[in-house]
């Protein structure tokens, strides 16, 4: 089956600065795809660049099979953009929003009302529908604005760091909403810099200095790491980093809350370990293996720290 | 008044109109702690750090940071904080030695002082080959290095952070945070709020702020144990969700 | 272009103007201010001139001559039977800007029906002074010609009328000029920052991705902005005719017509400056720019276009101005109607046209 978005060795560039060399990744029906990376790793610039509002160097990029140069107007009408920014009219409400971007989209007015039913079930909005948008919460914002790209039913879902700013709480119920609308059949790409929202994809694209890294499914990607993870805890361990690093045989240490994590090559244990660290700082401390986080791949992948497989 | 606390709140409140952004807060921050300040949008974190910092007084209650009265000593407390937020407040149009200098000249430093501190940082933050270029064309995770540093030029006892780190990479995420260590392990008080819920576990204590009250307040370790969680993620979402 | 997206548009705009009203309220107390402000500092009547008469005929002819300068409220008789070579230091010290010389056979002159000479000694350093002396000097020798020839019968003088603006009041001259000045800026203003508020917000991309045609976009901005205008434009020209009682000789309805003309050029300019414009901020600027200064300069505001360089001329067709001020000029004072200014009104439509469709065309769909 043809993907419903397919980029092809895309690049761009703004002026001497490259945002975007050569990628290539496809997105299929009714998946939810995440680009994951910090700023200016191009993710804002491949989304844009597939929501028409800039065009590419080179590289074909087409959404449900419409090329992005020469089919503008068709991708507008069936996607759903969330820019990266707040980007309603704070001075009008929650309703007059939702109505203005309905009409923009030439929603049927027959089924306006239904429409608006459904989007209030999702955000829970419909006390607020007379308060001005300005007004809201930055959860609600978000709600609202994803409500109101939602309105003339896009097939095809695409959100810029939806996430970015907003608490935790608010973060997960507009995941929640996300996973709703999977259900539905619609095919999302969203990015975000948040990497424990990258395991909430179906597929992800890690993304770093405008190359993608690595694509598949979380999991997959975690085991793309060969080298082993211990974590080790104690007080003001960050401090004692740099010594830690000295250790025969560790390949990087990274400090994770109050505690550090540690990598080594396969063929070390935790009492190998647990030894070393004793002979270092004099001190016994707890030392566990842990199944590594997406974050330490990242770290990993970009410092060329994964190790190799058998 | 002499105290071993470097923040020290009373039944602090802020209202505006009929909204309370801040409802009798209390707690205490304690010399060289890194201290993390949580909770949801709009949950008046930010209407808090403005009255610590002295740009917003309150309705009514007590707070003293580094020792002076946010009623009465606002004065004193600005030169004895440091501020950053998640905004940099550098000028994208000035040079990166431009920007420290200055600052350096807000915070009064003398021209000798001025042009030492600037040498140094400069090349603490290996900056040496960027220093004329403009902060515009500085990486994220450059310019929040920089930040941090002018936030620092002053030698303050206590340092705000605002959601210093959103947007940059894991890598110089964790770097900036072994900076925040070193910074800490120096003496100096750090007060910092984030919505990256792995941060808070940097943090030496948290406090989780929810409509105007501070609701929770221990070491992550006491509050994963309290709970039952794994994660600082978990536990927020436990605690801010069910009110 | 579909009615749905436009009018859904319109709405919004009307939406925010009525929401924000404390930007309402200073656009529409700005041109009353400016109306004001303007209207009295630009005002040319002058008052209080101060003069010095060498009377060497010392007759009923020549007193009734200096009465005639003396009985209105302009000018201050302040140094009689000085000398002559006293005047240049008077003048040298401002101590008057005009000196009249009654030569000794003034009267006789007269009588024997030859053409009388009197010397009239004008400070010109401010034209427009000079120019106001000149202009009433000669009404005073046609008033004393006309005296003279009744008592006289059988000479006629000369009788130049002074056409439109009889009683010489410069206000007549220049608050029709300043209706046009500031009908054009606010005008502008208006819709060179609406678009620019909503790229520097980020709505604009949000609208963008969106199946929206710029027309859509550009006509949605223009219409609630013209009613705007229009309202703004009547008030501005209520306190024309209360403050400065300028007479409005001619249709009201028509001005009203000729005026929405306009507005939809000012307009159109606007929306053209912020189809390019980044902030805000620049497009204030260059509308500022872009509207003050060839309006006074160049639309025969204050300088007259006959009197200006050939390339000038040429730059002042293009200035909507122009044949604004002439329409007014033409409708308040002369009250003359559409059969004579047709041709200003369709050049006008024409210029407003010709933005608006620049406007649609360089306001683009995409971010770059």
């Amino acid at each position: 089956m043809q993907p419903v978005i397919s980029i092809i060795n895309f690049s761009k560039s703004f002026g001497k600065n490259i945002a975007v060399k050569n990628l290539s990744l496809d997105v299929e029906k009714g998946e939810l795809f995440g680009l994951i990376g910090p700023d200016g790793a191009g993710k804002t610039t491949t989304i844009r660049t597939l929501v028409t509002l800039i065009s590419p160097d080179s590289g074909e990029l087409s959404v449900t099979g419409l090329n992005v140069s020469k089919s503008v107007r068709e991708i507008r009408s069936i996607t759903g953009y969330m820019p990266q920014r707040f980007s309603l009219y704070p001075d009008l409400s929650v309703s007059q929003n939702l109505n203005f971007f309905a009409n923009l989209f030439e929603v049927p007015k027959k089924e306006m009302a239904e429409r608006k039913k459904r989007l209030f079930k999702f955000s829970n909005l419909e006390p607020f529908s007379e308060r001005l948008a300005g007004q809201l919460s930055g959860g609600m914002k978000q709600k609202l604005a994803l409500s109101c790209t939602l309105i003339h039913n896009p097939v095809v879902l695409i959100l810029d760091e939806p996430t970015t700013g907003v608490d935790p709480v608010s973060r997960s119920e507009f995941w929640e909403i996300l996973q709703e609308l999977k259900k539905e059949g619609v095919t999302i790409l969203v990015s975000t810099p948040y990497m424990d929202e990258a395991l909430l994809c179906d597929r992800i694209a890690i993304m770093h200095e405008g190359s993608v890294l690595a694509i598949g499914k979380p999991e997959k990607i975690t085991g793309l790491m060969h080298n082993h993870i211990y974590k080790i805890t104690g007080h003001n361990l960050v401090l004692q980093s740099n010594r830690i690093a000295q250790i025969p045989g560790i390949i990087s240490v990274q400090s994770f809350g109050d505690s550090l994590h540690l990598t080594f090559p396969p063929g070390f244990s935790s009492e190998d370990i647990r030894s070393k660290i004793y002979d270092l700082l004099g001190q016994q401390l707890n030392i566990e293996r842990i199944a590594p986080s997406l974050e330490d791949v990242f770290i990993g992948l970009i410092e060329g720290k994964i190790g190799h497989g058998n | 008044m002499e105290t071993d606390n470097a923040v020290s709140v009373s039944k602090l409140s802020r209202h505006f109109g009929k909204f309370i952004a801040v409802d009798e807060i209390s707690f205490e921050v304690n010399k060289g702690e890194i201290f993390g300040f949580l909770g949801a949008n709009g949950a008046g974190k930010t209407t808090a750090i403005k009255m610590l910092c002295g740009l917003l007084k309150p309705t009514s209650g007590e707070a003293t940071v580094a020792g002076f009265s946010i009623n009465s000593e606002t004065a004193k407390i600005k030169k004895n904080i440091g501020y950053m937020s998640q905004k940099f407040s550098l000028y994208d149009d000035l040079t990166v030695k431009e920007n420290i200098e200055f600052y350096g000249g807000i915070y009064g430093l003398s021209r000798e002082k001025i042009s030492g501190k600037t040498d140094q940082l400069i090349s603490e933050l290996n900056l040496d080959k960027m220093k004329n270029t403009l902060t515009r064309s500085l990486p994220l995770g450059w310019k929040q290095r920089l930040a941090l540093s002018t936030s620092l030029l002053h030698d303050p006892s206590i340092i705000f952070l605002d959601e210093p780190t959103g947007g940059v990479d894991p890598i110089s995420r964790r770097n900036f945070w072994r900076i925040i260590y070193e910074i800490a392990s120096s003496g100096k008080t750090v007060f910092v709020t984030t919505h990256y819920m792995d941060e808070a576990e940097y943090c030496n204590r948290v406090s989780i702020m929810h409509k105007g009250k501070i609701i929770e307040l221990g070491t992550p370790t006491d509050l994963k144990q309290k709970y039952n969680k794994t994660t600082m993620q978990d536990i927020f979402i436990h605690i801010v969700g069910q009110n | 272009m579909k009615l749905r997206r436009t009018i859904s548009i319109i709405i919004k705009e009307y939406t925010h103007i009525f929401r924000d009203w404390r930007s309402l309220l200073i656009i529409i107390l700005m041109p009353v201010l400016m109306i004001i402000l303007y209207g009295y500092a630009i005002t040319l009547d002058m008052k209080n001139l101060t003069f010095a008469v060498i009377d060497d005929s010392k007759t009923p002819e020549s007193r009734e001559l200096i009465r005639g300068f003396t009985e209105n409220r302009f000018f201050i008789l302040r140094y009689t039977g000085i000398k002559r070579n006293e005047i240049e230091s008077l003048f040298k010290k401002r101590d008057i800007q005009m000196a009249l010389v009654i030569p000794g056979d003034f009267s006789e002159s007269l009588i024997s029906k030859r053409i009388t000479k009197v010397q009239l000694i004008v400070d010109a350093a401010d034209s427009n002074v000079g120019t106001f002396i000149n202009n009433y000097s000669n009404r005073v020798a046609q008033l004393f010609n006309e005296k003279l020839n009744h008592r006289s019968p059988g000479i006629l003088g000369l009788e130049p009328r002074i056409l439109y603006n009889p009683d010489m009041k410069s206000a007549n001259f220049f608050v029709p000029g300043l209706v046009a000045l500031i009908l054009l800026l606010i005008c502008s203003l208006l819709t060179s920052i609406t678009i620019t508020r909503e790229k520097e917000t980020g709505t604009l991309e949000q609208i963008l991705v969106s199946p929206v045609h710029p027309i859509e976009i550009v006509v949605g901005k223009v219409v609630p902005y013209i009613t705007l205008g229009f309202f703004n434009g009547i008030i501005i020209i209520i306190f024309a005719r209360l403050l400065f009682k300028v007479p409005i000789n001619g249709s009201l309805s028509l001005i009203a017509v000729l005026s929405l003309i306009y507005i939809f050029v000012a307009l159109s300019f606007g929306l053209m400056i912020s189809a390019v414009a980044k902030t805000q901020q620049i497009a204030m600027l260059a509308t500022l720019m872009a509207t003050v200064l060839p309006t006074i300069m160049l639309s025969g505001f204050i300088f007259p276009i006959a009197s200006m360089p050939l390339p000038l001329q040429y730059i002042s067709k293009v200035v909507p101005a122009t044949y604004f001020l002439i329409i007014i000029r033409g409708i308040m004072l002369k009250g003359i109607g559409l059969a004579e200014l047709w041709q200003h009104a369709a050049a006008l439509s024409g210029i407003g046209l010709f933005m608006l469709s620049i406007a649609t065309i360089r306001f683009k769909t995409t971010l770059e």
